[in-house]
């Protein structure tokens, strides 16, 4: 017979209050396992749909520019002074911190060129580089392997009444269609696109390029320091995080977090509550048995180790089944939260893609500790302040 | 040697025109080894008296010493030390665990003490035997008789070997049968040696101590019997 003993006969003696306890904990650890839990597998599967959006940074030559353009409809510019960008300095992109993360940098030269008698405006690129920039291009026929080779925007297409396989004269030279992009109601429907070199021949600009696109998203580098670093590296360039993209994958995730957070949050607190108030009702119903422990000489230390064990054992408790319920409730609710296809990896990322989840279950463990011991905490002084001679009289 | 020396104990309850005295300057000594009855109307301040003696209630003037230990003195925790290395308490009312059975309510003292569990039990196995219950160690107390409810506590109150036993009423919820065969289990450990103080109204039961002292409004009647 020890303190144990006494505390753990106690809980099996008032099976319902211990019940009351073990459920609040249950709960409390169970909705902070399945937020987390959520929290990390929505978070890599947004960051998966994000990737396929392509390019989120864009580098443009520094100039006093200044756009004429309203509601889509362009009017030209007022250029006081633009720098132009040479090609070799975009290889300083790969010396800046967080190189590694750089998925795709795509140089474009861009110039309006003559068609068939139209004005066109021509791009040259990288193709290697513009199917991860430009995931969403679907080609009918193939994009340019060679020099002098055109891959015509839908639109192009159908103006210059051309199909993959014709030829196309543009300025004095004559390039071979390799294919026409679909629809897709961008820009790019409307452009002629060609190998760089091709493109910076035609349009005089060898060596010099346009713009270029970066894509860059990744789960670990944060976008802005990104072109903080990009803009050192290049320092006569404008380098833009495309907003849209940044923003709407930083502000899902926050929402979502802070959604997780505060539901937690509140849980364990009103789970605290739980734990607080079943505690005192116990040992009020306790007196006289606490009466009788104080005369027959435990001391307050003992009296408050009782309590605490009791806690201590429904917290253990508590924290493995919330942490196994939690585990479950992820499984179960995450194709309620997840865009597409959910595979291993999600999953495997709503078990152990943050470094705090391979512990988990001992951070589980530790909450309901910490919450039933904290909030047995005033409960345990009361039982250890307690008048023996008061609580045998009040019997 | 556990001699108590009770000098001017008085405890006053409330204060101004609520207060209300329920011992007057009661002085007293009782000698190792002694069986004491404490005997008194309803409010004459007997159960004070033992809850005082029994370091669990401090007086509000007098001082209380066993072995030239003057109790109150004590701070809370030196006095639940001292309440389970001298005392054993008899309660009217037993006051046993429910959940527990009958062996673990007389080891309850025990738990407390760094020990061996299986010391523990040998020597709660013993005391249960010296009360005829060792065949019952197992049961819970709603399982057995009040009479046995009773030797229980007793039990529970000597598992220590407290030099000192305190009583109060331990016959008060018993048959006149079952009420003399714990009087004469009291008498017995007296007769060991034990201190035995004890709270009654029986003049009957008061008997079988060997000295008798009488409350009347907090005050001592008269010289000990």
């Amino acid at each position: 017979m020890n303190l144990n003993a006494i505390a753990i006969a106690n809980i099996k003696r008032r099976k319902a209050k211990a019940a009351f306890v073990l459920t609040g904990l249950i709960i409390a650890v169970a909705t902070v396992v399945t937020l987390l839990g959520l929290r990390q597998a929505v978070s890599a599967n947004k960051l998966f749909q994000l990737e396929q959006y392509g390019a989120n940074i864009v580098i443009l030559p520094q100039s006093d520019t200044l756009a004429l353009s309203y509601g889509g409809i362009s009017l030209g510019s007022v250029s006081f002074d633009v720098r132009k960008i040479h090609e070799d300095e975009l290889q300083q992109i790969y010396t800046i911190p967080y190189s590694q993360n750089i998925a795709a940098l795509g140089p474009v030269v861009l110039g309006v060129v003559k068609a068939q008698g139209r004005n066109v405006l021509l791009a040259g690129m990288d193709f290697t580089a513009a199917t991860v920039l430009r995931p969403w291009w679907r080609v009918v026929g193939t994009v340019p392997d060679f020099e002098n080779q055109v891959l015509l925007g839908a639109e192009a297409a159908r103006l210059l009444s051309l199909g993959p396989g014709d030829v196309l004269r543009v300025e004095a030279n004559e390039l071979t269609v390799s294919g026409i992009l679909e629809p897709s109601g961008s820009q790019d429907d409307q452009l002629l696109f060609t190998p760089l070199r091709t493109a910076q021949r035609i349009l005089d600009k060898e060596g010099l390029v346009s713009m270029a696109e970066v894509a860059a998203l990744c789960h670990d580098c944060p976008i802005e320091d990104m072109v903080a670093y990009i803009s050192m590296a290049l320092p006569n360039t404008q380098v833009m995080a495309i907003q849209q993209v940044v923003e709407s994958r930083f502000q899902a995730m926050d929402h979502f977090e802070k959604f997780a957070y505060g539901v937690s949050g509140v849980v364990i607190v009103v789970s605290g509550l739980m734990v607080l108030v079943s505690m005192m009702g116990n040992v009020r119903a306790r007196a006289s048995e606490i009466g009788v422990f104080r005369a027959i000489g435990y001391r307050r230390g003992h009296v408050m180790r009782i309590i605490f064990l009791e806690a201590g054992i429904l917290s253990l408790a508590g924290g493995a089944l919330g942490y196994l319920l939690g585990q479950v409730a992820v499984r179960l609710t995450l194709p309620l939260f997840i865009i597409g296809e959910m595979d291993e990896s999600v999953l495997h990322h709503a078990a152990h893609g943050d470094p705090l989840l391979p512990v988990l279950p001992v951070l589980a463990i530790g909450l309901a500790v910490l919450v039933g011991l904290t909030a047995s905490v005033y409960p345990a002084l009361m039982a250890s302040r307690m008048d023996p001679n008061e609580a045998l009289r009040a019997i | 040697m556990s001699e108590i020396i009770a000098t001017d104990l008085s405890k006053q309850y409330g204060q101004g025109d609520a207060a209300a005295i329920a011992l007057d300057q009661v002085s007293l000594r009782i000698t190792t080894g002694e069986f004491l009855a404490v005997m008194g109307q309803s409010g004459s301040g007997k159960s004070t008296l033992l809850s005082i003696l029994g370091a669990l209630n401090t007086p509000t003037s007098g001082t209380l010493t066993v072995d030239d230990l003057n109790i109150y003195e004590l701070n809370q925790d030196q006095r639940a030390d001292f309440r389970r290395e001298y005392l054993g308490f008899v309660f009217q009312s037993f006051h046993l665990l429910p959940y527990l059975n009958v062996l673990e309510n007389v080891m309850i003292p025990l738990a407390v003490i760094a020990e061996p569990r299986k010391n523990k039990e040998k020597r709660a196995l013993a005391v249960l035997a010296e009360m005829g219950l060792d065949k019952k160690a197992r049961r819970l107390p709603s399982e057995i008789s009040g009479g046995e409810q009773e030797r229980v506590a007793i039990a529970r109150a000597v598992v220590n070997d407290p030099p000192i036993l305190l009583a109060d009423e331990p016959t008060g919820n018993l048959d006149s049968k079952t009420a003399a065969e714990v009087m004469d289990l009291l008498a017995r450990l007296n007769a060991k040696g034990r201190t035995v103080v004890m709270v009654t109204h029986s003049e009957e039961y008061a008997r079988y101590a060997g000295r008798i002292l009488r409350l009347a409004d907090g005050r001592l009647l008269g010289k000990p019997d």
